[in-house]
């Protein structure tokens, strides 16, 4: 992987800030923001049209920050046709009045150049009431890493509004599939939090399920079925490497990583009963975690690490219990009426998520840790794994439909929606798509 | 029917006598016909859901046979992996004929319907295919010759998304390996 180089040119000048977005509370006022196209100089901009096949790479990065600040529901790009500055000029100091006067309470501008075979970007954040600079950063990469620039642009400008870090420098791992429902094929692929780049890792040719991201690296771990042995994989999406992790004389499926990415906990079935182990990917130590005659699955750590939530139907039915890592002090923290299942712990470690099934209806909701102030996010006819934004603001989840009399209509899509349970959005995907998996910021 | 009836009375105060006579016969009339709609249509739904008893599947749509009169498949409750009366003859008539053809081993494919969280599924295929593997134990079959497959959700025989699909999707079904 081609690491992205990052100039600090100016250190962010501090500005006593007027404006400030609100991220516990819904959409309902997005921050209206103009994003002022990358000016470009004429030299740069055929240079990178010969390299990149983009007429004007500065206005596509624009378009790539745009799309962000839009699908993250809090900010409302405002319409291009109204600005009245030239890039350029805005870029050197920007008329307030002018930005004012369409409303902006925010700008970006900036420039892009082509300096030694590289992409060079520089972009500044403006506070427009206030007619302050907040922010100016440079960025210089191979010229083919340019929408990740956008994406870590729109990280920034996040991050500097917000005062939390953002989502968009990231990727999403998922299951395409296709073919009849009683017959689907599955892929493992992966694309770009705003649904570019994708791409298929595997061919089709066997059953996978519930990839998951390493949050320390590019790893996945995942269910293959190959030779029809449904066991957990180990794939380094870099290298295209797979390895099954460990020898289990039987079904080893839900894999997650821990926090550190050092371990993986999963469910291996056996005789009638699952219960949750781990395996150290260092030394190839396997541990027992549970050891009881119930189903016990869906595991997943706290962000630090020293618990474990899971899913268990050892009271009768599927309920969210949560343990110490070592598998001691285990109790149930789920408790509304109803199944709950696919507990996931939130990056931040207050909340986890899960999916509910009450009255023939499934639910994506989230509860505190020791399973108080359940709230129940969107309700549909099938829906569930939920999985966090490495910021844990957003969750992705899939969202299969009813089919027809004759038991056609089926499609599976994927979908993700704010914490505050506003801003459900379709993640589009080329072909259907389910187990979604969010990775950690690549930049950091 | 409850709403046919409300929405008449509120509006006869204003009808003369005659019109009511006649409103009276033509209500009668509505009765008789939904009435024996009624009718008509529980015959249909008692006709479908004759091929459950509860909600465990008892048809034969989609059941294959593994010899005559041996069939390859057992069907499970929600979230059940009990073994049912019907299920238990069927596993012994397959157990009589695994002893009679020794050299066949076999796959149990468990599987859930697509009311259920994926990884709980794989699970639950588990844990029914589990079941039937320990009852054709019980009839001697040697464990050595039956393997155990889970597939949860991921294989319905039925793509419907009703109860009845569902029942049929709850399956263990025995495949031969050899």
């Amino acid at each position: 992987m081609i690491r992205i180089l990052i100039l600090l040119i100016f250190l962010p000048i501090k500005a006593f800030a007027l404006i400030e977005v609100d991220i516990t509370r819904g959409n309902l006022n997005p921050l209206p923001i103009a994003v002022s196209p990358l000016s470009i100089d004429e030299n740069s901009r055929q240079s990178f049209k010969k390299i990149l096949k983009k007429n004007d790479i500065g206005s596509e990065i624009s378009k790539i920050v745009e799309n962000n600040l839009k699908i993250s529901g809090l900010f409302n790009p405002l319409n291009k046709d109204a600005f009245l500055q030239a890039p350029d000029i805005a870029n050197l100091k920007p008329r307030f009045e002018d930005w004012n006067l369409i409303k902006a309470q925010a700008l970006i501008t900036g420039k892009v150049n082509f300096v030694d075979e590289k992409l060079r970007v520089e972009f500044r954040l403006w506070d427009v009431l206030a007619g302050k600079e907040m922010m100016a950063l440079a960025f210089t990469t191979v010229p083919n890493n340019w929408r990740r620039v956008g994406h870590i642009i729109t990280d920034k400008v996040y991050e500097r509004l917000t005062g939390e870090k953002g989502y968009f420098d990231t990727r999403i791992i998922y299951v395409a599939e296709k073919g009849p429902k009683t017959n689907r094929i599955k892929k493992l692929a992966i694309m770009d939090q705003d649904g570019a780049n994708n791409k298929f890792l595997t061919l089709g040719n066997e059953l996978v399920l519930t990839p998951r991201f390493n949050p320390t690296s590019q790893m996945v771990t995942y269910l293959s079925y190959f030779r029809n042995l449904p066991r957990v994989y180990l794939l380094d999406i870099e290298t295209g490497m797979q390895e099954v992790v460990g020898d289990f004389p039987g079904m080893t499926f839900a894999p997650r990583f821990s926090p550190d990415g050092k371990k993986i906990i999963m469910s291996f079935a056996k005789d009638g009963n699952s219960d949750i182990y781990t395996m150290d990917l260092e030394n190839r130590i396997v541990e027992k975690i549970t050891n009881h005659p119930s189903i016990d699955t869906s595991p997943s750590y706290s962000p630090d690490g020293k618990y474990i939530c899971f899913n268990s139907d050892r009271s009768g039915y599927q309920q969210i219990y949560i343990m110490n890592s070592n598998g001691k002090n285990v109790k149930r923290i789920s408790f509304g009426k109803g199944l709950y299942g696919t507990p996931v712990w939130s990056p931040r470690g207050d909340l986890i998520a899960f999916t509910k099934l009450h009255k023939g209806k499934f639910y994506i909701g989230v509860m505190r840790t020791d399973g108080s102030g359940e709230r129940l996010l969107t309700e549909n006819f099938y829906q569930e794994a939920p999985s966090w934004s490495p910021n844990g603001r957003v969750l992705i989840f899939y969202r299969e439909t009813k089919t027809d009399d004759k038991g056609e209509g089926f499609s599976a899509k994927l979908w993700s929606i704010d914490l505050t349970g506003y801003n459900e959005r379709l993640v589009d995907t080329p072909t259907d798509a389910s187990d979604p998996s969010w990775s950690a910021l690549l930049s950091n | 029917m409850k709403d046919l009836f409300s929405c008449e009375k509120v509006s006869l105060r204003n009808i003369d006598q005659g019109a009511i006579m006649k409103l009276n016969k033509i209500l009668k009339k509505a009765f008789l016909i939904t009435f024996a709609c009624l009718v008509l249509s529980a015959c249909a739904t008692t006709k479908k859901t004759g091929q459950m008893q509860g909600d465990v599947y008892t048809g034969t749509d989609t059941v294959e046979y593994l010899a005559s009169g041996v069939a390859d498949r057992v069907f499970f409750a929600t979230n059940e992996s009990v073994l049912t009366t019907a299920s238990r003859e069927t596993l012994r008539k397959q157990a009589a004929w695994l002893r009679k053809n020794s050299d066949i081993t076999i796959v149990l494919e468990g599987h859930a319907d697509e009311r259920g969280t994926r990884e709980y599924n794989l699970a639950l295929g588990e844990r029914r295919a589990n079941a039937a593997k320990d009852y054709l134990m019980t009839y001697g079959i040697s464990s050595d010759r039956i393997s155990v497959l889970s597939y949860g959700k991921e294989r319905p025989v039925d793509s419907g998304s009703n109860p009845l699909a569902w029942s049929k999707n709850r399956r263990s079904v025995t495949v031969k390996a050899n």
